[in-house]
């Protein structure tokens, strides 16, 4: 690198404000939507100076929309709500079945360990709709339909195999030898996976953990399949909240603004383990 | 894979520990053979003729569904543009994902920083991603469309017309996903061994030449990892193309997936949609494993050379 010239420098430099721009610039406009009443949105040319208001916000929390025809009620919050706990509840289902499975593949050779643990990573290649659609008919025969149990199910399509794959490969990662000696020690195998191995992969059960929730909260055609506006996540609900109240240009902004905020938050937080994870497990694999 | 732990530990209770891994992922594979059931009814459904407003008319009719899609300009629409969507996302976010990681390889403060912002989009639901661009290129107060009018181009209708609406929605997967590979190649990048480009600094190779010959070379099993997980995710879109456009206007947009959910509600048509995403699966399946094939060949090539 000591042979960087001015030119180049200023070069790279304007390479990557451009792509910042280019990545930032429509989350800090839909920032600012939502900060703005329906005429400064509405006007031309589009401005960004006007005065903040957070009128948008308060009708989402609030579940009342004012519009010029009427007052509309909306379960903006309850999408919410719907989306941490299905996100929520998903992941820590995942990991409680997820961990001790990648602890099995990792640790233990048995006899169709390998094709298992393909079968599971599988689920990844299957268009979702492949399972889904079937799946709405059993669920209407069997009463899962609109129901948070049945969403959670099927989300483990998304956290299980990611989980699995991530953490296995964690464990790998870890020597043998250290739970062996724990276990000469007279201590019982209960004790060596809680004691030793859960907690030298904590750093991937984390990122692994992190990923499945972000693609769980993203998730959007599990719940557009399966849930009616009772059990809809925000990605879904916020949709038909714009057919709803279509002119309500701001609060569109607003919700879209609220409903990745959660996910932005956690993943800013976690960004250290996401790469660690990812640079481990999945790609060294 | 590591050595058996059954064989190596004297452990008192030897019968339990034996049954121990099937213990440990069982709750795992059942939740999944959960899942596999309705995969199997897929490829049942697929074999028949079967339509929810017409019960009286089902029927097992074998692969009659799978032979009428050869004749049939609507599926060839559906498998044109599916592609063209593959390769065009595809092969631009892998291009612009890697100049910004090599952009960004070097540790600063600053690079750093920019890495973390520009997993935003990312962090944004592809649909919710979708709606934000769908605002933004409104013809009447979208910001982009006014920036394209300032510009001169007055009657581009970005995803509203079909000559632009590839295009547009495109430009929002790209926007989405290219962190993903530059995340993904930033942290192979980084962890490549130094040795090779010492050497090559030593020897006063060009910079070009290290960069064709040895950087690409050694990143390449990380391109493919990225590379696969897009095409996976990228042949099977729905969430941007649904909620921007409803696979419109008119069928131009019409992808696997947003044709099959279109069949099975609109149309009701539960076997031809079974039988579209099952050729869907077949075209997955085989894309992936001609991939994971070039996978390991490319990581044994980097092996060698690291």
């Amino acid at each position: 690198m000591e042979h960087t010239s001015t030119l180049e420098k200023a070069l790279r430099g304007t390479l990557i404000t451009l792509i910042l721009v280019f990545f930032l610039f429509p989350i800090l406009w839909i920032f600012l939507m939502s900060f703005q009443t329906n005429e400064d949105i509405l006007r031309i040319p589009p401005s960004p100076f006007f005065t903040p208001t957070l009128s948008n916000y308060q009708a989402l929390i609030t579940g009342k929309l004012v519009s010029t025809a009427g007052t509309l009620d909306i379960a903006f919050m309850r999408n919410l709500w719907n989306s941490v706990l299905l996100s929520g509840v998903s992941v820590a289902v995942a990991l409680v079945l997820g961990v001790p499975a990648a602890y099995a593949f990792a640790r233990y050779k048995f006899p169709l360990s390998e094709d298992i643990a393909f079968t599971l990573l599988s689920f990844r290649f299957a268009p979702p709709l492949l399972v889904l659609l079937p799946l709405t008919l059993y669920y209407q025969q069997i009463g899962l339909t609109d129901t948070y149990v049945g969403l959670i199910w099927v989300y483990q399509l998304i956290a299980l195999p990611l989980i699995l794959w991530i953490v296995r490969g964690y464990f790998e990662d870890i020597s043998p030898d250290i739970e062996s000696a724990y276990r000469i020690a007279g201590h019982s195998w209960l004790k060596t996976f809680a004691r030793i191995a859960v907690p030298l992969a904590g750093p991937g059960i984390a990122a692994a953990g992190l990923l499945a929730f972000i693609f769980c909260w993203n998730n959007f055609v599990f719940a557009l399949v399966l849930a009616s506006a009772e059990k809809q996540p925000v990605t879904v609900g916020s949709l038909a909240f714009v057919t709803a109240s279509g002119i309500q240009y701001g609060q569109i902004a607003a919700a879209i603004v609220l409903s990745i905020t959660p996910t932005l938050a956690i993943a800013l937080w976690a960004q250290r383990y996401l790469v660690e994870g990812l640079s481990l497990g999945a790609v060294k694999g | 894979m590591t050595a058996d732990v059954v064989e190596t530990v004297p452990v008192p209770r030897r019968r339990r520990t034996r049954l121990l891994p099937y213990l440990l992922s069982l709750p795992a594979l059942i939740v999944c053979i959960g899942i596999l059931v309705p995969f199997v009814t897929a490829i049942y459904y697929s074999l028949l003729r079967y339509r929810l407003n017409m019960p009286m008319m089902k029927g097992f009719i074998w692969f009659q569904n799978y032979i009428g899609f050869a004749s049939d300009p609507e599926f060839w629409n559906t498998v044109r543009v599916s592609l063209l969507y593959t390769a065009l996302t595809v092969g631009v976010e892998v291009l612009l994902g890697l100049a910004i990681a090599v952009l960004l390889q070097r540790q600063t403060r600053f690079n750093n920083l920019a890495s973390v912002l520009l997993l935003l989009p990312l962090m944004t639901a592809p649909a919710l991603a979708a709606l934000m661009w769908k605002l933004m290129t409104n013809p009447g107060f979208g910001i982009l469309s006014y920036l394209l009018q300032l510009l001169g181009i007055t009657n581009f209708k970005w995803a509203s017309d079909p000559s632009s609406a590839l295009f547009t929605v495109v430009l929002v997967d790209v926007w989405v996903y290219t962190p993903f590979i530059m995340i993904l190649l930033l942290a192979g990048l980084r962890s490549l061994p130094r040795q090779p480009f010492e050497a090559a600094a030593l020897d006063g190779v060009p910079r070009r030449f290290v960069f064709f010959r040895i950087t690409l070379p050694m990143l390449a099993p990380y391109l493919m990892t990225a590379a696969l997980f897009r095409l996976l995710d990228s042949i099977q879109q729905f969430d941007i193309i649904y909620s921007m456009t409803q696979g419109g206007p008119g069928n131009t947009l019409l992808v696997f997936q947003v044709r099959a959910y279109l069949d099975f509600y609109q149309y009701t048509n539960v076997a031809k949609s079974a039988a579209l995403l099952m050729i869907l699966w077949a075209i997955t399946y085989i894309l992936s494993n001609i991939f994971v094939k070039q996978h390991l060949k490319l990581r044994e090539r980097a092996r060698g050379l690291a």
